[in-house]
């Protein structure tokens, strides 16, 4: 009974008894020559179409409804981020304003800028909410809490937003044509490369700054080959070493805790 | 260069190392991964600020303060208010599925106007001036005919504004035809008439009664404020009160009770005055209430004694004359005893004379306007609207007689017989009814006598629903003026059914309305201001709002705040007369209706042998059968003993079934007087033999698909039983015969 393998070595052998009939000595160099430029066309191609088109087939871009100007109204108001992104009252942060909001200044439009006129007219006068783009809008699957991280831990809204307090005009919004969601949270660089804190958004973003405030805290005492090796056990099973949960700033459990 | 097999190997190689080496792999893989774990076509809910808004149920009559939960401009939970007087953060299960009335598919967005036949259920969608203009130009004609009368209202509510300003359009038009829907409260309201004269609805101190007699009423069924009921209950048990539960089927209240009596149905009022007998002749009554407050007791007395010995009793009711005997005793020597009565949830109202009988047992224990017993509670009193100046046309029309004869000589008692309409449309040529509003209630399905009512139907050209959802008595309309629903309007709830303090519930807009509904008070407005004077003089208001702030004055705003009102240091028979009686003092024999009074059993419709079996009723909390139907999170706890597909099972007892030759699940005919239905049977030995228990507030054809089409109407089997006394619809059952198939 003959295997596959049988049959292979039998074609191998085949192979080899027409080979030097075929592998003329001037043809090898202009062979593997040609063999070598497919192989960088196909490099070059893919990593042009990986690098460059991709990401821009990926990307569908969008206009905001209004150009926003940060900058202006943040010098404008009293308490920076949060006149306009505050905390409510039972702790929830309210995001993006309402238009009942911008209503409290904007009921007439108080200068002849053609995008307030137009915000005035297509929506203060029709009350209609706005339908900003949310660069920041994170898959339905995450639970994040701004009180946490803003009124607990004290961190800086531009840590993770980054100066958009300083931004002019709005930028394009990218959206994701698969997920749906904005650019922002892979990061501009397709590679994933950040330079900045709020490059980018994802689930290794927020471990970062995690697994950094419990090295921070829990690795005091600890001899330094020591704590590399239990910082590795503290990323992948939180809580394991010393009882201390995902979160260290709150002593929350696992998974839940940013998972829904 | 040619590119041969090797080059092209060569060049996917390079691709694929390209690629590789490129994001496009990672990152697709990335998005995938996020795009599988948030699949968008799953929906998902709107955030947004969360929010409460204290409002008032207005599903059924119990009058509950409900918290709705809001996230943005959404309602997505609807709780009982903490420490609100009737139902203290308790909510029942229809309370509780209001959203899905509020958001299902049951609504009816816009006016309508009917395109095909009656019943058909093809709509033109209107705008709301057509359709205003379209009643106005029929009640314009018949006003100007002198026909006013013939516009009738049928309402399930009547204290409040809305129903008040119904009631009012109807008088400035020349109509005394207000119906209000039937209920025990017809009966309640009757006995405090007569019996301490004075106007009240019945209230029961319930959370302070120490021993209960329940006459049939299902206190876990949803009689009175069903919530309330049910914490009232919850604190017997712990308090160790005792309650005997009287009904010829073993209902969840007679399951919890610590005593069930399976009284021959419909004698109930017998084992009353068997009680009352045992009472009086070991003079057990309270001296100190019966001989300072009371009067007729000795001619009531005698009756009681001659007629309804325990013997006597037993042989009627069918308990045992010694456990009558001994619950008198235990009745008559608690501190608290409470006697209770209106079966079930007591959607009808049943005869005068069982309502006394069990008036009267409180009565001999002085349980009246006491802790722990029965109050006259007063109607409202902030509407003080000036009277309405009438026309020649209008006084002409309230000079007619009512439709369904309420106040007449014959039933000179009676406010409202909606049972006696349907016959009387159908006796008289043309109809008496030219116009038919109807007002947050389904007659259409609530009525018994399912063919005749449809014969009535037929004869009145134009009927007009105000309803919210699509039910049975708005697809047999012709037109649709769709009320905003509960959650999304203004209204005073003036009343909750048994709560022994005067108070007043205000619905408020929880959320905007989701369609193109309007407040019923503001088209009754807008249909008298378009009517002109004299019917427009009536209503000196731009809208219902302004109606209301009128009303209401500087009361609104703290109505508003709190969501309720209670007098809850209200205290009956202290600061003003008790009893209003000729007399002064409570009667046990009303002059006015003292041989009819006495009659203490109504006898059900139907004859044997041709219908060996009694049918009868029987409401659950898990099934609404007034106005509201079903919602799906409700019909959803149905168990399969009672409704399995869309077949409807009946409760027979094993006895009956075996002589019948039926068993468990068989398919059977059900017959009675007043139609047939195919049924399923279930053998419940909780019931007595010789009776069928069918469930009530199944068997509708409109709703959704989730109630649409799923059992038998009960009320199309039963038909009214008209109370001799008081004229009121006495049926506790009819009839029947149940047959093989």
């Amino acid at each position: 009974m003959s295997t596959n393998d049988d049959k292979a070595k039998a074609d191998a052998l085949t192979d080899t008894g027409k080979q030097p009939e075929q592998d003329k000595p001037e043809k090898g160099n202009g062979a593997s020559g040609s063999i070598l430029f497919f192989f960088l066309v196909g490099l070059i191609a893919s990593l042009l179409v990986g690098w460059v088109v991709f990401p821009e087939l990926l990307y569908s871009k969008k206009k905001q409804p209004i150009d926003f100007n940060h900058a202006l109204h943040v010098d404008m108001v009293d308490e920076g981020c949060e006149s306009c992104h505050f905390f409510r009252e039972d702790g929830s942060f309210s995001g993006v304003p309402e238009l009942a909001q911008c209503i409290e200044c904007h009921e007439e439009a108080q200068t002849d800028h053609p995008e307030e006129i137009k915000f005035v007219t297509q929506y203060v006068e029709k009350y209609r909410e706005v339908p900003w783009l949310v660069y920041s809008r994170q898959p339905n699957c995450v639970f994040f809490s701004h009180a946490a991280h803003v009124r607990l831990a004290e961190m800086d809204c531009v840590t993770c937003h980054g100066p958009i307090g300083e931004s002019t005009h709005s930028r394009i919004y990218e959206e994701n044509r698969i997920t749906g969601l904005s650019r922002d949270i892979w990061g501009r660089n397709i590679a994933g490369i950040k330079r900045n804190s709020w490059d980018r958004m994802k689930m290794d973003d927020c471990a970062e700054c995690h697994a950094e405030a419990a090295t921070k805290t829990a690795s005091e005492g600890e001899a330094p080959i020591e704590g590399f090796f239990n910082n590795i056990i503290r990323i992948a099973f939180p809580g394991s070493l010393s009882g201390r949960k995902s979160s260290v700033q709150t002593q929350n459990e696992a998974c839940f805790v940013c998972h829904k | 260069m040619k590119m041969d097999r090797r080059s092209f190997l060569s060049f996917l190689i390079g691709g694929a190392a390209g690629t590789t080496l490129s994001p496009l792999p990672w990152k697709l893989t990335d998005d995938l991964a996020i795009w599988s774990q948030n699949w968008p076509w799953t929906p998902v809910p709107a955030g947004g600020e969360v929010t409460f808004v204290e409002t008032t149920c207005m599903l059924c009559p119990g009058g509950c303060g409900v918290t709705v939960r809001k996230v943005g401009d959404r309602a997505v939970k609807i709780e009982g208010t903490p420490g609100h007087p009737v139902n203290d953060g308790g909510i029942c299960i229809l309370g509780l599925s209001g959203l899905q009335l509020l958001y299902g598919p049951t609504r009816v967005p816009a006016p309508l106007r009917r395109a095909g036949g009656r019943g058909e259920n093809h709509w033109e969608k209107i705008s709301w001036d057509d359709a205003l203009a379209l009643v106005v130009e029929k009640l314009a004609a018949l006003r100007e005919n002198r026909l006013s009368h013939t516009l009738a209202c049928i309402s399930g509510t009547d204290g409040g504004t809305v129903g008040r300003l119904m009631e009012r359009f109807l008088t400035a038009y020349g109509s005394p035809n207000f119906i209000r829907t039937p209920s025990m409260r017809d009966a309640y309201e009757m006995t405090l008439h007569l019996m301490q004269g004075v106007q009240a609805s019945a209230g029961f101190d319930v959370e302070n009664a120490d021993f209960i007699l329940s006459f049939g009423s299902g206190i876990l069924e949803g009689w009175g404020s069903p919530v309330r009921m049910f914490r009232a209950h919850s604190a017997w048990k712990e308090k160790g009160v005792k309650v005997v539960q009287i009904e010829p089927r073993l209902s969840n209240t007679a399951a919890k009770s610590d005593k069930w009596l399976p009284v021959n149905p419909g004698t109930e009022a017998v084992l009353a005055l068997g009680l009352a007998h045992v009472i009086l002749k070991e003079s057990l009554h309270r001296k100190e209430f019966v001989d300072f407050y009371a009067s007729g007791l000795d001619r009531w007395k005698n009756e009681v004694i001659s007629k309804w010995t325990p013997e006597q009793v037993e042989a009627v009711t069918g308990i045992d004359k010694s456990t009558t005997v001994a619950l008198a005793r235990s009745f008559a020597r608690a501190d608290h005893p409470l006697a209770l009565c209106g079966r079930g949830k007591g959607s009808t109202p049943g005869s005068i004379g069982e309502f006394m009988a069990v008036h009267a047992l409180n009565a001999l224990v002085g349980n009246i306007n006491r802790k722990g017993g029965v109050w006259a509670v007063p109607g409202p009193d902030y509407i003080r609207w000036p009277e309405v100046e009438m026309d020649a046309t209008a006084a002409a029309g309230m000079q007619q007689p009512r439709i369904d004869g309420a106040g007449t000589e014959k039933y000179i008692f009676a406010r409202h017989l909606l049972h006696r309409v349907p016959e009387m449309v159908t006796a008289a040529d043309p109809s008496l009814v030219q116009a038919l509003f109807i007002l947050e209630a389904n007659p259409y399905y609530t009525l018994s006598d399912s063919a005749l009512l449809k014969k009535a139907w037929d004869k009145i050209p134009f009927i007009v629903s105000f309803s919210s959802f699509m039910d049975e008595t708005a697809q047999n309309a012709d037109l649709i003026l769709p009320n905003h629903m509960y959650l999304e309007r203004y209204e005073d709830v003036s009343y909750a059914e048994g709560f022994n303090k005067p108070y007043i519930g205000l619905a408020k807009p929880v959320i905007h309305p989701q369609f193109s509904t309007m407040h019923a008070g503001d088209v009754i407005l807008r249909l008298a201001k378009a009517l002109g004077d004299p019917v427009q003089k009536a209503f000196p208001w731009e809208d219902y709002e302004g109606c209301l702030d009128d009303t209401f004055g500087d009361a609104l705003e703290t109505l508003r705040e709190t969501g309720y009102r209670v007098e809850a240091d209200f205290a009956p028979g202290s600061g003003y007369p008790v009893f209003e009686t000729a007399s002064g003092r409570f009667e046990f024999i009303p002059e006015e209706i003292r041989d009819a009074g006495m009659q203490a059993m109504v006898q059900p419709q139907g004859e044997e042998p041709a219908f060996p079996l009694i049918l009868i009723p029987f409401d659950s909390q898990r099934l609404a059968n007034g106005y509201i139907g079903d919602p799906p999170f409700v019909i959803k706890t149905v168990p399969d003993t009672v409704l399995k597909g869309d077949a409807l099972f009946v409760e027979v007892h094993p006895e009956t079934a075996k002589a019948i030759g039926l068993s468990e699940g068989r398919a059977a005919l059900l017959a009675t007087p007043k139609g047939q239905a195919r049924v399923r049977v279930h053998l419940f030995e909780g019931i007595m033999p010789g009776l069928v228990g069918i469930p009530t507030g199944l068997g509708h054809q409109a709703y959704d698909g989730y109630l649409a089409g799923k059992g038998v109407n009960a009320n199309a089997l039963m038909g009214p039983v008209e109370d001799g006394a008081s004229g009121l619809n006495a049926a506790w059952g009819i009839r029947a015969k149940l047959s093989r198939v």
